[in-house]
């Protein structure tokens, strides 16, 4: 990929991530706010692109654009009487406040920094075959974890929407 | 090759404005996708997607739950521990 392409490609993707990540926090209905945010999520998987990330991108469109957002999709449609409208809590503003303040922050932080001392390692040339070389043999017990963490929490989501024993759903 | 610094600004950026959409919204499932926009731009960083599509399952089905106990979930209105 050309150099140039690559900065250009990465500043259209952060300004539509961060743009519909905007959206999400502003548009009136809920059904789109989690299409925007699909949207959001789409924009992260390219910026891993751009990163050289490729693994790391298909896993976020198979996880967060396929299965988080039709969870949530289901969950607003499970719950209808509560309400579509995606509205913001009265006192909104003091909260943008101290949401920008953190924010400036983590990037005042961010930029002060010299990440000239930390070593990045070699670059690798395609992830997908050494994340999956480092998942086998060194990181074989934190994999594992990983995947009973998973069992346990699809367990507890299935618990807990279970109907009780009296037929009655909760 | 991209700036990191650019890379963590983009992801600070992300980061707060899923802080402000996780604090005012009223709708559970608003505060959820407040949640995972913050959890999106710690992964530009650093990556953990097993703990977040866990704990979206585990959120998503407490927020049905609750929905058929209360017929809510907006926040406000969940205050049954409220003293």
């Amino acid at each position: 990929m050309e150099d140039t392409a690559v900065i250009v490609a990465f500043y259209v993707l952060a300004i539509v991530t961060l743009g519909s990540a905007l959206m999400v926090a502003t548009v009136r209905d809920l059904i789109h706010a989690v299409l925007f945010l699909v949207l959001s999520f789409v924009g992260v998987a390219g910026l891993y692109i751009t990163l050289s990330a490729d693994f790391v991108a298909v896993v976020q469109v198979l996880i967060y654009v396929g299965a988080i957002s039709v969870l949530m999709l289901f969950a607003i449609l499970l719950t209808p009487r509560s309400g579509r409208d995606n509205a913001s809590v009265p006192y909104a503003a003091p909260i943008g406040v101290l949401a920008g303040l953190i924010g400036a922050v983590i990037i005042f932080v961010g930029l002060k920094t010299d990440w000239a001392k930390a070593d990045g390692g070699n670059a690798f040339e395609t992830t997908a075959a050494e994340i999956g070389k480092a998942l086998l043999d060194p990181y074989v017990i934190p994999f594992e974890v990983a995947s009973v963490l998973l069992v346990i929490a699809m367990l507890g989501a299935i618990l807990l929407v279970r109907p009780s024993d009296g037929g009655e759903p909760g | 090759m991209i700036d990191l610094e650019h890379v963590l600004v983009v992801a600070a950026l992300l980061f707060s404005i899923g802080l402000f959409v996780a604090l005012s919204k009223r709708n559970a499932v608003g505060i959820l996708m407040g949640i995972e926009l913050m959890l999106n731009s710690v992964n530009l960083n650093l990556v953990g997607i097993t703990v977040a599509a866990a704990e979206a399952a585990v959120a998503l089905a407490l927020a049905v739950a609750v929905y058929r106990l209360r017929e809510s979930i907006d926040v406000d209105r969940l205050n049954l521990m409220k003293w």
